[in-house]
């Protein structure tokens, strides 16, 4: 058997996190490839938190469009998510606190209702959230994971917890194990266990790796979602590297500080989000300008303004193009993945301090927050580092000048301190010298040659870059055209394509800046359509490759929920566009029963759920619609009927039920 | 003046100062020399950061590594440059729009963090560069180009705010007295922790209210009139006085600076430390993973 996904739902509080990480790493441990996405809001109790952990033998790239196993930490999950889990997969839950109705799960579902309570009970008195070791113990036998594994991450999970919290973690575990393999057998997995254990990490987290193999002794940031782990791992750990790592007040001080640092000669980070690197623009163009090497990761989330912070989106594209006021030398980078976020932070620094400019590497909140396993290779503590040409000394009688008009347009660097060499880095034009180009020492074709100077870097760092990856078909009657994290993703949409008999190829964009305009034609002209695949309204990749290469695509697959990509949405979309079909806005049966979720969360607390929904034609609303029917959480009465446009998305109506007193009259009369 | 370490000649810088004859900040140029001198510190070792306006020009009047850098951004890109070569004295050049306007909330933190920096502002009351506007110290009801009916606004009390944000050493001094400006910059390089230098620094040509008379006219000496630095509500008492204008140091109180406290920087600057770190450390930040 393939991949199987495990969705873990629950309230923020609930303690989900640590339920997907102990089954993860203990998947992980025995040799398993992970993959896991959790979708969250931004609040510390309350609100549904949701976790997909795909796992598998072979690499998992996505989360996947498929639920095989779900454990429910409460009503809300059970009701929301019963019914995604597919013939022979299974329900896991406590059958003491939860109730799972019988028309929710679908044909050849299994429960297992767990008698947490009783399991419990020889632990003595333990807080609630102990169900969830039960429910993992339960959940971890399904999937044939060897409980000894489960006890020793169990164990590590709660390191450093007070020692009989441990031992109860670990106590629920093995109780829930043993319950669920009294009841039932495990599932036939095919899996053999390697137990040779992959890294099992988030793209914050390898991009603070990554950070630390390159020699980065210096990291600023302002708080934001979704890079704020990097500061917290960077905080914990970059001491011990000789790190210095400075929360600043706000972005415009931390690109500054950074800025700083790596005009001083020390390798320089900061990490933001959209709005915080609008702060920073005019900084960019500046770290340009005076030729300083900065890094600077921008984690894009949901936008425009606060937007949706806590969902993903691929929207600062055209932001980060137009960032800072005139032409500047930069490289923009937008790793394909998890391992590639490792390597692209190293090489940004390289590219940085080889050719004194700002590397921005593109992430986004799936890239920053989904953990991945990848290959202990894909962290390489050795990787090669360049450092520039340097200038560590000047001859008395030779002059020192830090912006030499050079033909390849870097001009030696000499850091503060270094002997004869002493000069001004300007933030206004300049000669060779450093010397402003100011109203009194106005020079038109010195300005010139200077611009051309700072621009010409960009010639060798375009020659140096590798063309972007190709994956599938050679001559693809589809060629789908992503940039950035979309990567893995779309290599799976590509191998589902295939497998539905669609030739399918990927083009994935790493280098967005230089362009590679020239491996983009050649791929172009190897596809029959192009499908440019990107997590925005608008499609701001696929207008930048048509202003680079001319090429118009023949379609776009775009999400813009805040949700991430999965195989199966971009497979669907692009077999759309191959077939001439437009991709329908209205809302789908899914999306309708969130939206009523959203109404009844907001406006009626927790008292309803939309237990069935039925679409209706536009002659009834004005527009298409779904009629939502609100059933009371308690004892299932009717609490009325929601009517939500199928077009527009707004509530048309919320009918009220005839008050129950009112019909016990009219049952009477 | 004391002895100088250094001859004044060793910070000639490569070009003069296009500043209009007479401006104040001749006067801080020369006091910034004096006082690099008078401590030996060589130009190698010294950077002078600055943002944009008039005064923020001075990095490229004198003869030391800078940065001339965007308006009112001085103060985190000293930090950084600071953090990262902690061998380095670092001084921060600028006026009145740039620090106490645009920059201003920056200043304000570094000085809770007593980073060790020497910020020197050139307090002319009036943004200069871009021909006359107010700025944050432009007196009420005074008319400028952007208030030709009068300032609406009070004026910031640049050295009340700094006894209220935490700085550790607290001055002003006045161009027309280089030889004691001098003392006070030096006294702010040797303090370890951030130091404001304020510095009545006349603008020849857009301000003719703050004029070099209007000072001679109103400034004393603290230190001749039996002012204890260490007494904070004294400083903060001379600090609010509008009629006569104290100049010198108002406070001074020697605590660790953020340097001190830093756990990276304990084995020295990390600019001098070997690029690749400590390669078990990260071997087991990946076991962790595993």
């Amino acid at each position: 058997m393939g991949a199987l996904s495990i969705g873990i739902g629950g309230a923020a509080g609930d303690g989900l996190a640590r339920c997907g990480d102990i089954l993860a790493r203990t998947g992980t441990r025995l040799g398993l490839h992970a993959y896991a996405y959790n979708s969250y809001q931004s609040v510390i109790r309350g609100g549904h938190i949701w976790l997909t952990l795909r796992m598998g033998e072979d690499k998992v790239r996505s989360h996947g469009d498929h639920l095989n196993l779900l454990i429910a930490l409460n009503q809300d999950t059970l009701e929301r998510h019963a019914p995604q889990v597919e013939a022979g997969g299974w329900i896991v839950y406590a059958a003491d606190r939860l109730t799972c109705p019988e028309r929710l799960p679908g044909k050849d579902v299994n429960l297992l209702g767990m008698p947490v309570k009783e399991l419990l009970k020889p632990l003595g008195k333990v807080p609630p959230v102990m169900q969830n070791s039960v429910l993992v113990g339960a959940a971890a036998h399904l999937l044939g994971l060897d409980p000894a594994v489960l006890e020793g991450v169990t164990g590590d999970i709660y390191a450093g917890k007070p020692v009989e919290v441990i031992a109860h973690n670990v106590d629920a575990t093995r109780a829930g194990h043993a319950h669920a393999r009294q009841h039932t057998a495990a599932l036939n997995t095919g899996w053999a266990f390697s137990r040779t254990a992959r890294p099992f990490l988030t793209g914050n987290q390898a991009m603070a790796l990554g950070a630390l193999a390159a020699g980065c002794k210096f990291y600023a940031a302002y708080p934001m979602t979704p890079v704020s782990n990097i500061l917290h791992y960077l905080a914990a750990h970059g001491p011990d590297f000789g790190m210095v790592v400075k929360q600043c007040e706000d972005e415009i001080a931390v690109i500054h500080t950074a800025i700083g640092a790596g005009y001083a000669g020390v390798r320089a980070m900061c990490a933001t989000s959209g709005g915080g690197f609008a702060l920073m623009s005019e900084a960019v163009g500046f770290a340009g300008m005076i030729e300083a090497p900065v890094v600077i990761v921008e984690g894009q989330r949901a936008g425009p303004s606060t937007g949706v912070p806590t969902k993903t989106e691929q929207g600062d594209l055209n932001q980060v193009f137009g960032a800072s006021q005139g032409d500047y030398p930069r490289a923009i980078l937008a790793p394909v993945d998890t391992a590639d976020a490792f390597g692209s932070v190293a090489e940004a620094f390289n590219l940085a301090e080889r050719f004194q400019m700002p590397v921005i590497v593109m992430s986004d909140l799936a890239l920053a927050e989904h953990y991945e396993t990848v290959e202990h290779t894909d962290l390489d503590w050795d990787m090669p580092i360049d450092r520039g040409e340097r200038v560590d000394d000047v001859a008395e009688a030779d002059g020192y000048l830090r912006y030499r008009l050079t033909p390849s347009g870097v001009s030696p660097r000499a850091l503060p301190g270094t002997p004869r060499a002493a000069h001004i880095a300007a933030s206004d034009e300049h000669d060779e010298a450093g010397i402003l180009l100011s109203d009194v020492f106005a020079s038109p074709p010195m300005r010139r040659k200077m611009h051309e100077k700072r621009m010409r870097k960009l010639e060798a760092v375009a020659a140096q870059l590798p063309p972007p990856e190709r994956y599938g078909a050679s001559r693809p009657e589809v060629l789908l055209i992503g940039w950035g994290s979309t990567g893995g993703v779309i290599r799976e949409a590509v191998d589902l394509l295939s497998e539905r008999g669609v030739v399918a190829g990927q083009m994935q964009v790493k280098y967005l800046l230089p362009f590679p305009t020239g491996a983009m034609l050649e791929a172009i002209d190897t596809a029959r359509r192009t499908v440019v695949v990107e997590n925005n309204l608008t499609g701001q990749f696929a207008r930048y490759l048509r202003a680079e290469t001319g090429h118009r695509a023949h379609g776009l697959v775009l999400r813009y929920d805040g949700e991430p990509f999965t195989p199966g949405y971009i497979a669907e979309r692009a077999q759309a566009v191959l077939t001439g079909r437009s991709q329908p806005l209205a809302l789908s049966e899914g999306e309708a029963r969130e939206c009523a979720y959203h109404y009844i969360r907001s406006r009626l607390g927790d008292m309803a759920w939309p237990a069935t929904l039925r679409r209706v034609g536009e002659h009834v609303y004005g527009e298409p619609a779904w009629e939502a029917r609100l059933e009371g959480r308690d004892d299932g009465h009717d609490m009325g009927l929601l009517v939500i446009g199928a077009d527009t998305g707004a509530v048309l109506a919320l009918h009220h039920p005839i008050p129950r007193t009112q019909e016990a009259a009219h049952g009477h009369a | 003046m004391a002895t100088l370490e250094l001859p004044i000649e060793t910070y000639d810088g490569p070009v003069d100062p296009d500043w209009c004859p007479a401006c104040g900040d001749f006067g801080v140029l020369k006091a910034l020399k004096q006082a690099a001198g008078s401590l030996g510190i060589r130009p190698d070792d010294m950077l002078v950061v600055s943002g944009i306006g008039c005064s923020s020009n001075l990095p490229g009047f004198i003869h030391a590594y800078g940065v001339h850098g965007l308006h009112g951004r001085a103060v985190p890109l000293a930090t950084g440059a600071h953090l990262a070569n902690t061998d380095l004295t670092v001084v921060i050049t600028g006026g009145d729009g740039d620090g106490y306007g645009i920059g201003l909330g920056h200043m304000l933190h570094a000085m809770r963090r007593n980073l060790n920096l020497t910020y020197v502002v050139m307090n002319n009351q009036v943004y200069g560069l871009t021909t006359g506007q107010a700025s944050p110290t432009t007196g009420l009801e005074v008319v400028t180009k952007s208030t030709p009916r009068g300032n609406p606004e009070l004026p910031l009390n640049p050295l009340a705010m700094a006894l209220a944000a935490g700085c550790g050493y607290v001055a002003r001094g006045f161009s027309g007295d280089v030889a004691q400006m001098a003392g006070l910059i030096a006294g702010g390089m040797r303090h370890r922790g951030f130091a404001l230098v304020d510095v009545f620094s006349p603008c020849v040509t857009y301000n003719h209210l703050n004029t070099y008379p209007y000072f001679r006219e109103r400034v004393y000496k603290l230190e001749e009139a039996g002012h204890d630095p260490a007494d904070l509500a004294a400083a903060m008492r001379a600090a609010g006085e509008s009629e006569r204008l104290p100049t010198g140091l108002f406070y001074q109180v020697e605590r660790p600076s953020y340097a001190d406290r830093e756990p990276a920087l304990a084995d020295g600057p990390p600019v001098k430390r070997p690029i690749k770190g400590n390669g078990d450390a990260f071997r087991s930040l990946i076991a962790a993973m595993c």
